[in-house]
């Protein structure tokens, strides 16, 4: 399989072709708009559909009746575009229709900037819109990952009839690293449910309103169900150099990489680090991480926010180590050498300097 | 062995592509490669840049600090980056549109003048690649015979023409002597 220089933002498009995505609606935004881009000229050429809409809204809407219809289809945005889109993240929810949704972060609140940024952490893993629902959220940290978990997340919405969001920020959406796309064979179950036409079956009806509060509550106990399923099986992280780290990092995504030059530099002084990097973001690896938390003295949660994932490393830990921060936000990216400078603070308030 | 690069220069003046060229290069080669343009408003006409690390090892932090080889094809790149480079760094120059010296204690300078070479030669657009020739034979960035490979990557082949001149571009930076009078 040949390696290909891809771009993060071409590497979405193109894996997600490969699943089957022949349907794809969006509106423009930095930093991610090379997915649009790429779409609109790969999809005619192979009998699929590329629709600019008029708004992010509508953008939403038209994913939401492509599902329906029961066809993999696709949406991508940044940031100020998914708050756009989240009340139909909702509707989608509720009508149990599987579609996979792209933020690459840019910094917020409001139109923000248009530099990477993850302050989009808890829109993210906690469904976004209104109601009882969640996303299952991918972060991927190198393009090949974006390759492979653009195909999973077809996989995934499909297996479990959800929404999924791949969460990435400028710097991955933007960078190019060596991948392979190669051959994939997805993974698309019958879907008996979808609208296809009811010509010898009686009609199936897609729709999020119920009258019924008995109903409702229902449907939604179902709906965690699936949820408690996906926390038991769906789970991936990376470990990095934790087997016997006194402070261990926590990062995805861009940060994700930038500490483990942080850990390598931490190494080389003698001090014991190590780099936890979730991979879902829901389901968050929480087994793992309180695992981590028997041996660890100290965890470090690396985000470019104000600290939001810092709040599950805590649940998941059950708050038996202290929890630091190291954070930057507004577009700013972190250094690796001051993440080192916190690992060195932190070794020093454990006494291991 | 680590390489980190960044490439400056005026938006327009083919920046990510140099970058994007020596990513290839690296890539044939077998090695861990990242590529990072700058993605802001300054690609619409402001100093573009782009971060190119070469390695071993996997790519951490594809973000470039502190470059071991600068090169900046305008003078504010010289000016924003020069005194983040690292020790001993190689710092290219365009000496055509830079009218002033290198002052990084410690680096090695390079004032190639390949905006005048460019456009001497017939081909004014390509003095990104023209700095990239020097750049493969001053800093060994890679052997040269790497480099119509890393073309065939990075220029369509039905694209003859912009394939000849590019590699008539790398050429002139790479027999580039520094002795000539320009």
């Amino acid at each position: 399989m040949e390696k290909l220089m891809l771009k993060g933002n071409e590497a979405i498009a193109e894996a997600a072709i490969t699943a089957g995505c022949l349907h794809f609606f969006g509106y423009p935004i930095t930093p991610q708009t090379e997915v649009a881009a790429y779409m609109a000229r790969k999809l005619p050429k192979i009998g699929g559909v590329y629709l600019q809409a008029e708004s992010e809204v509508a953008a939403i809407n038209m994913v939401i009746g492509a599902a329906a219809a029961g066809v993999r289809v696709m949406t991508s945005s940044s940031s100020p575009g998914i708050s756009l889109k989240s009340e139909g993240l909702s509707y989608l929810s509720g009508c149990d229709l599987p579609a996979v949704i792209v933020n690459i972060q840019r910094g917020g609140p409001g139109l923000g900037g248009i530099q990477p940024s993850q302050s989009d952490y808890f829109q993210a893993t906690r469904g976004s819109g209104h109601g009882d629902y969640h996303l299952i959220v991918l972060a991927p940290g190198t393009v090949q990952e974006i390759v492979d978990l653009t195909r999973r997340a077809f996989d995934l919405a499909d297996k479990y009839r959800v929404g999924v969001m791949l969460l990435g920020d400028g710097v991955l959406g933007q960078m190019m690293e060596p991948a392979v796309i190669g051959e994939y064979t997805p993974a698309v179950p019958a879907k008996p449910w979808a609208l296809t036409g009811a010509s010898g079956r009686p009609k199936n009806i897609v729709n999020s309103l119920y009258l019924d509060p008995e109903e409702l509550e229902r449907t939604n106990f179902e709906r965690f169900r699936k949820y408690e399923q996906i926390r038991r099986d769906e789970v991936l992280f990376e470990e990095y150099q934790t087997e016997d780290a006194d402070l261990v990092l926590v990062g995805y995504g861009a940060p994700g990489r930038i500490c483990r030059n942080a850990v390598a530099a931490a190494r080389a002084e003698g001090l014991r680090a190590g780099l936890f990097r979730p991979v879902t973001l829901y389901p968050f690896p929480s087994e793992a991480l309180k695992k981590l938390a028997e041996r660890a003295k100290r965890f470090i949660s690396v985000e470019m926010s104000m600290g939001q994932m810092v709040d599950d490393v805590r649940l998941a830990i059950e708050c038996r180590r202290p929890v630091d921060t190291c954070l930057r936000t507004g577009g700013v990216i972190h250094t690796p050498a001051e993440i080192l400078e916190k690992i060195r603070a932190c070794a020093k308030e454990e006494g291991l300097i | 062995m680590t390489r980190n690069m960044l490439i400056a220069g005026f938006g327009g003046q083919g920046i990510l592509f140099a970058g994007k060229f020596i990513a290839y290069t690296a890539l044939l080669r077998g090695k861990e490669v990242s590529w990072l343009p700058s993605y802001g408003p300054e690609m619409r006409g402001g100093t573009a840049n782009c971060s190119v690390i070469i390695s071993d090892e996997p790519v951490g932090s594809p973000i470039v600090l502190c470059p071991d080889i600068l090169t900046a094809l305008n003078l504010p790149s010289l000016d924003k980056y020069e005194e983040a480079c690292a020790p001993g760094a190689e710092i290219f120059i365009n000496s055509t549109l830079i009218n002033r010296k290198g002052v990084r204690a410690g680096a090695r300078f390079h004032y190639i003048p390949a905006t005048k070479l460019a456009d001497d030669a017939g081909i004014p657009k390509l003095a990104n690649m023209v700095m990239v020739g020097a750049m493969i034979k001053r800093a060994e960035v890679c052997a040269w015979e790497d480099a119509s490979g890393a073309m065939k990557k990075t220029v369509p082949e039905r694209k003859k023409e912009l394939f000849d001149a590019n590699l008539r571009a790398l050429e002139i930076g790479y027999n580039f002597d520094g002795s000539a009078v320009l």
